[in-house]
């Protein structure tokens, strides 16, 4: 078995999606590598790389009844994918404040433009209705390093965002 | 000079109960040569324990002064080690060469004090801190039987986030 996809799943959030989904994938012959799955907005999302020897059009019939049956939406793509291919982060980027619109484009042009290869990115909203507050956590590489990062959003703290870099020295034991 | 094999999980061995040690003769100098060997053979590795080498003995090398800019107390071999305190908490990436391919976020004390004898059996009491710490941590954890997957708090988690409403 040798042929990866990257499968998308959302919907509505009730327990049971990832327990279904999952069942019937490895009913059908599959094999699943890395995953992220979360709520987000009161919907599920999956993002599941599944290993299968069919086509994607087989393995959208092969999830069809979970898809009717929670009423889910799916997406398949073909990959040039496979597992071990990790990259270890050295930094992590917090960026927080009042939400306003363009927090996230500003902060990662910047970062981007300063070397920073993003490899996982987590975002909220929190605070309450009136005063919504923006958190940002990045972790990723930094291609010239952790302080060029520093040096580029210097700028933008001065913008009323409070923004947090901190290398990630990992202890190989 | 002998580079040994390091364990990878999920090998039995690595949970394996470990003896104290109470010679230090010939066969104990050569353990522990050995083990130095292997903890040097790989760049990046600061730490080393017996178990991971399949030896069921309570001792662990760390070296982080490979490392730029850390505190650090040069080359350790601890035989024997116990912690006898724990201070604070901080939380750090870990990878361990006994799971390839993967690093975690885990919990560790910032400061410790621990109580060892080195490689001939004289006593020491020695007090570490931050990622030197952390390295000792992780190969006590080894001669007890853990690897850092046994502590692994969730990546997203929320450690950094009440750090920044402080």
């Amino acid at each position: 078995m040798s042929k990866w996809y990257m499968l998308t799943v959302v919907g509505q959030d009730r327990p049971g999606i990832v327990a279904r989904v999952t069942s019937v994938l490895y009913q059908g012959g599959c094999n699943l590598g890395e995953a992220s799955m979360l709520r987000l907005g009161g919907n599920f999302t999956i993002m599941l790389m599944v290993q299968y020897d069919g086509t994607g059009d087989a393995l959208l019939a092969l999830l069809e009844p979970a898809v009717a049956e929670l009423d889910l939406h799916c997406h398949i793509d073909d990959i040039d994918g496979g597992l071990h291919r990790r990259l270890d982060p050295d930094v992590r980027v917090t960026v927080f404040g009042a939400d306003r619109a363009g927090i996230v484009a500003r902060v990662t042009t910047v970062l981007a433009d300063a070397g920073m290869n993003i490899l996982d990115l987590e975002s909220d909203v929190v605070g309450s209705e009136d005063k919504p507050i923006y958190v940002m956590h990045m972790e990723g590489r930094a291609a010239r390093g952790v302080k060029a990062l520093e040096s580029a959003l210097a700028p933008v703290a001065e913008e009323g965002v409070e923004v947090r870099v901190s290398p990630i020295d990992t202890m190989m034991g | 000079m002998a580079i040994l094999q390091v364990l990878a999980y999920p090998d039995e061995r690595l949970k394996q109960a470990t003896a104290t040690v109470t010679s230090f003769d010939d066969a104990f100098q050569q353990v522990v040569n050995d083990l130095h060997d292997t903890m040097y053979a790989a760049s990046h590795c600061v730490g080393i324990a017996a178990t991971q080498c399949g030896i069921p003995l309570r001792v662990a090398l760390v070296d982080v002064s490979r490392r730029p800019n850390i505190e650090n107390h040069g080359r350790l071999v601890l035989v024997n080690p116990e912690i006898l305190t724990w201070e604070g908490f901080g939380v750090g990436r870990e990878g361990c060469f006994s799971v390839p391919d993967y690093t975690g976020n885990i919990v560790r004390a910032e400061r410790i004090t621990v109580h060892y004898q080195d490689e001939h059996g004289t006593q020491h009491e020695v007090a570490f801190q931050g990622f030197e710490a952390r390295a000792v941590q992780h190969e006590i954890d080894h001669l007890n039987g853990l690897l850092f997957l046994d502590r692994l708090v969730s990546h997203r988690n929320d450690l950094f986030r009440r750090k920044v409403y402080k």
